[in-house]
């Protein structure tokens, strides 16, 4: 595997946190650090309880979306590999909805361009949520907070 | 040609998930938005406000102009992650 490895996937198949982290680490001496985040799907949102959530994608557009989302981290700080997993489809609470992983010589570089990457996918990526409430079927709204992560970069 | 195409929340409310348009040459996203409200009258308004464009995949401005078979996208803001 190359050193500077980008791995992305969109699917509706469900990931495992060791396999994923053992893709990070396995022949990769040169980087001392891994930082990764799971997202997971929760049971209360916008004030309602959510039973389950549908992830809607634009499937042309995604790939392309998190690939520049990726380009740009490298292009701030010194990374080893980046490997983002997002679920698309029908998904439980509890269930994991997104992965995301970055290895690097050092921490910082790696902490930063983590929450760089999260920051960018909430506000850039073609993803919607739509929850199916105890209200009925809502779709999610975006968040102000979200966009104020993304505005200190 | 133009294939333009709707997603989550707007395609609901535009009640269908894609339309194709002749294409007007140098017409911008802005005025692409007003051409496809004023078509229907169900649509008005539809695309005024806290709607985002996407030219061949990539995010635009108003401004950007349109050519040819481009794929126009038009959705709310996303909420992934």
């Amino acid at each position: 595997m190359p050193k500077n490895f980008d791995f992305i996937r969109v699917s509706e198949q469900d990931f495992n946190v060791a396999d994923e982290y053992q893709a990070m680490t396995h022949a990769n001496p040169t980087d001392g650090a891994v930082v990764f985040f799971v997202g997971l799907v929760r049971d209360f949102n916008q004030g309602e309880k959510v039973k389950e959530l549908t992830l809607e994608h634009y499937p042309a557009m995604t790939e392309k979306s998190l690939a520049s989302i990726i380009k740009q981290a490298r292009e701030r700080w010194q990374l080893g590999r980046v490997r983002l997993v997002h679920r698309v489809g029908l998904l439980n609470i509890n269930e994991q909805i997104v992965f995301v992983a970055v290895s690097s010589k050092h921490r910082e570089d790696a902490f930063s361009a983590c929450q760089f990457i999260m920051d960018y996918l909430k506000t850039e990526a073609p993803f919607w949520k739509k929850e199916q409430t105890t209200q009925g079927d809502v779709w999610v709204e975006s968040n102000a907070k979200d966009t104020v992560a993304r505005e200190r970069w | 040609m133009i294939n333009v195409l709707f997603f989550a929340s707007l395609r609901e409310k535009m009640k269908t998930d894609s339309l194709q348009l002749e294409t007007i040459e140098n017409e911008t996203i802005g005025e692409l938005k007003q051409r496809i409200m004023n078509s229907k009258e169900d649509w008005q308004g539809t695309l005024a406000n806290n709607v985002l464009a996407a030219v061949n995949q990539e995010m635009v401005g108003d401004s950007a102009t349109l050519t040819d078979h481009s794929e126009v996208a038009f959705f709310p803001p996303v909420t992934g992650g």
